[in-house]
């Protein structure tokens, strides 16, 4: 029945909730009643507070977590682990650290069982579309915060996953890094279409990434806000005036303090 | 952006300090045996030592064997039973570490005999294997087996588990990532556990020794005690002493080099 409606978006999440069970007896009720739709091909960016569940939802959908409620699809299928078809990117990189750039990238094709040229071909047209040609040899300790970041998206990207969950990648960044590697994601990603999921705590991050901006209650359990859609003119500035009015008005409904 | 590492030029004190403390050890040991505050009988002063190390670089009297002799067969054995130990304890305690089953067979029979000190087994082994290598080797192997499979299976279940989940997003089967990120998320803690069985292995073979030989540095120990030459005793002591020393620098520039690439 849902795979009948639901066949023009990527991901559907109906009626989510969360309650997780701390200490045995402690209950914490993280999400309630989260309907979301994704659809093919668009960038969307859940945006909310510290600590109202978002990432909680973005593990939903990467299959790490199981709702307690409701149900998540991915192109109609009801989605029980992780999988391929979806790749991640984490605030805190994690990257193998005992391997290389090249390695790090390379690891998701091998495990796939691809042959060694194929991998290889597929890591390095991924290092050079995030910018890190050059340093496939240099180990993560001996790179800034910011090509961190990049190797993640191209190590994810190298799996060649239909969709990109990415949760506060930049967030461990200084605020100049953190501009240049938004205008960098949507460079990478309008060069490579992808479905996006991108949450964020940071409303200028979500204006000059998202097309659609979902928005986030505060305090727990999060609830889904309003819907924004982001229908300016890439790329944005935070000096343009639709951005400034659209980011007054987001301000103005919820209770976002930025 | 990408960095070089630095070398910082330690300050020429602190390259000095550690050869006065040597200085100052040896040369009040020297002093005290000199002057009688300890009869000589009780304890051998340093250039006795020395004297009695050159006599013994070239004559296996008293005891039947010159020093590199004694030293070659402590190495042997010490060799032999650490290998063998890092060869068993090492995939056992990996495994341990990941799959349930291997778990669920082995961690009862290692807890029981984990407690047991190594020297408990020598009876045993002179029933076993005589007083010959073997019995040695096997006590050794007791003593170095367990740091393995602790270490090991430590280091196993210090793995990301954000990583792991990463690795299934990618497909990877249990064994995959058990090699791919379990084993190498360990090293550091193997690398570990190499050093502590080495200094495991090195202290239950003279123990070994004292008991059950014919010849080795414990059995130098245990010949100084009973010809009365305290300088012997001392001679044993001290080549076990930077036997040990040496190993443990081998090893540790083997693991800098193996880990060059990951900040520890």
């Amino acid at each position: 029945m849902e795979k009948q409606k639901n066949v023009h978006n990527k991901i559907v999440c109906t009626d989510i909730g969360k309650t997780f069970i701390q200490k045995g007896t402690q209950q914490v009720h993280v999400l309630e009643k989260i309907s979301l739709e994704v659809h093919d091909n668009e960038f969307l960016v859940i945006l909310g507070p510290g600590q109202c569940g978002k990432s909680t939802l973005l593990r939903i959908i990467a299959g790490l977590e199981t709702p307690t409620e409701g149900q998540a699809f991915l192109d109609g299928k009801l989605i029980t682990g992780p999988g391929p078809d979806r790749g991640l990117v984490f605030q805190s990189y994690m990257l193998f650290a005992w391997r290389t750039v090249m390695g790090n990238v390379e690891m998701g094709p091998k495990l796939n069982g691809l042959p060694k040229k194929e991998c290889r071909e597929i890591a390095k047209h991924y290092i050079d579309l995030v910018g890190l040609q050059g340093f496939e040899k240099h180990y993560p300790h001996q790179l800034s915060g910011g090509m961190k970041q990049r190797v993640g998206i191209a190590r994810a990207y190298a799996n060649k996953p239909q969709v990109m969950l990415l949760d506060e990648p930049f967030g461990q960044l200084d605020a100049q890094t953190r501009l240049f590697m938004e205008k960098e994601t949507e460079r990478i990603w309008q060069t490579e279409k992808r479905t996006v999921v991108f949450v964020t705590n940071n409303i200028d991050e979500a204006l000059i990434l998202g097309d659609r901006i979902a928005t986030m209650t505060g305090k727990l359990p999060g609830k889904m806000g309003p819907v924004y859609k982001v229908d300016f003119e890439r790329p944005r500035e935070p000096t343009d005036m639709e951005f400034l009015k659209l980011r007054h008005q987001i301000t103005e409904a919820s209770e976002l303090v930025l | 952006m990408a960095y070089e590492e630095v070398k910082v030029q330690t300050p020429l004190y602190l390259k000095i300090l550690p050869v006065l403390s040597i200085c100052a050890f040896f040369g009040s040991w020297e002093f005290i045996v000199k002057t009688g505050i300890v009869p000589s009988t009780m304890l051998a002063a340093p250039s006795e030592v020395i004297k009695l190390f050159i006599v013994k670089l070239t004559d296996p009297n008293p005891d039947g064997a010159v020093l590199s002799q004694h030293a070659w067969i402590s190495l042997k054995e010490a060799g032999i039973g650490y290998l063998l130990s890092l060869l068993v304890g090492l995939p056992l305690g990996l495994t341990m570490g990941w799959f349930t089953t291997v778990r669920g067979l082995f961690r009862p029979v290692f807890e029981l005999i984990r407690p047991i000190p190594p020297i408990a087994w020598i009876p045993l082994c002179i029933f076993w294997f005589g007083i010959g290598l073997w019995g040695k080797v096997f006590i050794i192997w007791i003593a170095g087996i367990v740091p393995c499979v602790i270490n090991a299976w430590v280091g196993v279940g210090m793995t990301n588990p954000t990583l792991i989940q990463m690795a299934r997003t990618y497909g990877a089967s249990d064994w995959q990532i058990f090699t791919k990120i379990c084993v190498p998320s360990a090293l550091p803690m193997v690398f570990g556990a190499l050093q502590i069985a080495l200094a495991y292995c090195w202290t239950n073979l003279v123990g070994a020794e004292l008991l059950a030989a014919d010849q080795g540095l414990g059995f130098l120990i245990s010949m100084g005690r009973r010809l009365a030459l305290p300088q012997m005793v001392v001679l044993g002591m001290v080549t076990v002493g930077i036997g040990g020393a040496v190993i443990g620098v081998l090893i540790d520039a083997v693991e800098k080099r193996l880990l060059a690439g990951i900040r520890r």
